[in-house]
């Protein structure tokens, strides 16, 4: 009974503190973006606004049960992932769910909340939804193949599919995973690059060409539970990423610094980058970082 | 406590301060205002330090800008996107021709006073208005919004009746879906 009420209160404080962190990172990537063009920009909450607005909206919207059933996908999707990626070091309370096997899992739900909303904008009927959910999936097809590799070479090297495990392993050797295995750090960040969706791989909602794709029938509370689900899922991938390469965090603070230095490399590549076309964008990702995918399995099975 | 009057006038307090706090506009580009929505959102007058940003749909958007002289062709576009926003929304007009017609007073194919057809919240007056006095008006609207007085959609609905007559009479070939809320 304490073991599951524990579960509980970990679940439910690592969801707020992911809404919190990863609203608060939108905020601040939109000063930067701001700064960069020279303009002052919106302050660090305006995000909260934005959501608070959203939810208070009134929706009249309806177009079958998968439209709204599409955001809740997403939502599932974020928090699941959340909750199996441990957030401290060693800590018992913010572990969370993670088993032996959980990189494998991830693999699989990290494309869960994609394909769902895939289904709920298709049942919109909106033609811009539908070119925006072909071309997000092409460009999941393009980026999973190097950050599969990442991950897969960071298994057969360490011989473990847990979360945990890599991190054990940084800790007692003290070397991070990103100086032992350079090349599958390289292919992960390079395939970061697309799942967050900025410039120039922000194909799948582009406003000036798609009217925001997939999510363009969705007002009011549909776009309040996707803007939380994306800040929850955001944090919850930057947080995976510090775990597996740069040895996790043992306070809140170091897990903050980690993970905003890690945001801003899509936020500022995407600040001067312009927009891809799909191919172009499916053809980054087989380029370069899949041959640094495949770098690092050589090193991993050879080395 | 918590459906008693005081506790949902504190709610609307906290809605209203987020609501003003987040404008995110449509921007019907109609006339000639809209070149002036470029330069009030980039780096010289920077309308994000408000809150206003840009929407890509209707379905996202919070307020309507009609900027400039509205045709009767275009109005039929203008209703039917103003009734696919929604609740709660605005509705700004841009410049002397949506307030009575400016330069073309005498024309055949404009609307002379929007008002007739979409409830307007909040008139920005001059031809064209400059992006300062764009910036007043989405401060005037933010006024409103806070005070709970920018009523305009509530309106539509009360009066629909009076709105969809007035559009039938300009827009004769009608042919549009009717909404019943």
């Amino acid at each position: 009974m304490g073991e599951i009420l524990q579960y509980t209160w970990g679940a439910i404080v690592s969801f707020v503190l992911a809404f919190f962190v990863g609203i608060t990172y939108m905020g601040l990537s939109r000063i930067v973006t701001a700064r960069v063009q020279n303009r002052i920009g919106p302050p660090w909450y305006q995000n909260f606004f934005d959501v608070f607005k959203l939810f208070s909206k009134d929706t009249s919207i309806h177009h079958g049960i998968m439209h709204h059933m599409g955001p809740a996908f997403m939502m599932v999707t974020a928090v699941m992932s959340l909750l199996i990626i441990p957030i401290f070091n060693g800590g018992s309370f913010f572990t969370n769910l993670n088993f032996h096997g959980d990189l494998i899992f991830l693999i699989y739900i990290m494309v869960f909340g994609p394909l769902g909303m895939a289904l709920g904008a298709g049942q919109t009927g909106n033609p811009n939804s539908a070119i925006g959910v072909t071309r997000g999936l092409s460009q999941i097809v393009g980026f999973e193949i190097p950050w599969v590799m990442a991950l897969v070479a960071l298994m057969i090297q360490y011989k473990t599919t847990s979360i945990v495990d890599l991190m054990n392993i940084q800790a007692e050797t003290g070397k991070w995973l990103m100086f032992t295995s350079p090349f599958a750090f390289i292919a992960a960040v390079l395939a970061m690059l697309g799942m967050f969706r900025y410039a120039p791989f922000d194909i799948v909602g582009a406003p000036q060409e798609l009217a925001s794709g997939p999510m363009s029938e969705n007002g009011g509370k549909y776009l309040f539970v996707m803007m939380s689900s994306g800040a929850v899922f955001a944090f919850a991938k930057l947080t995976l990423y510090v775990d597996i390469f740069m040895g996790g965090a043992n306070n809140l603070i170091i897990l903050v610094v980690k993970t905003f230095i890690l945001y801003m490399i899509p936020v500022l590549y995407g600040i001067v980058s312009p927009r891809y076309r799909t191919e172009q964008s499916v053809r980054f990702f087989w380029g370069w970082p899949t041959l640094f995918g495949l770098l690092a399995i050589l090193q991993a099975a050879f080395l | 406590m918590i459906n008693d009057k005081n506790s949902q006038k504190i709610v609307d307090i906290i809605r209203n301060y987020a609501r003003k706090h987040s404008l995110w506009i449509l921007a019907y580009g109609t006339g000639c205002g809209a070149i002036e929505l470029p330069p009030t959102m980039t780096s010289r007058y920077d309308a994000e330090r408000l809150g206003v940003r840009g929407a890509a749909t209707p379905r996202q958007a919070d307020l309507l800008l009609i900027t400039g002289y509205l045709t009767t062709k275009s109005l039929k576009r203008v209703i039917r996107v103003y009734e696919q926003m929604q609740d709660p929304k605005y509705v700004i007009g841009f410049g002397s021709c949506t307030i009575n017609g400016g330069m073309y007073w005498d024309s055949y194919n404009t609307i002379k006073a929007l008002d007739r057809y979409l409830p307007v919240d909040v008139y920005i007056n001059g031809c064209m208005p400059r992006p300062e006095a764009v910036l007043s008006g989405f401060a005037k609207l933010q006024e409103l919004i806070q005070d709970g007085k920018a009523n305009g959609a509530k309106e539509y609905k009360e009066n629909l009746k009076w709105y969809r007559d007035n559009q039938k009479k300009v827009i004769t070939n009608w042919k549009m879906p009717e909404y019943n809320w």
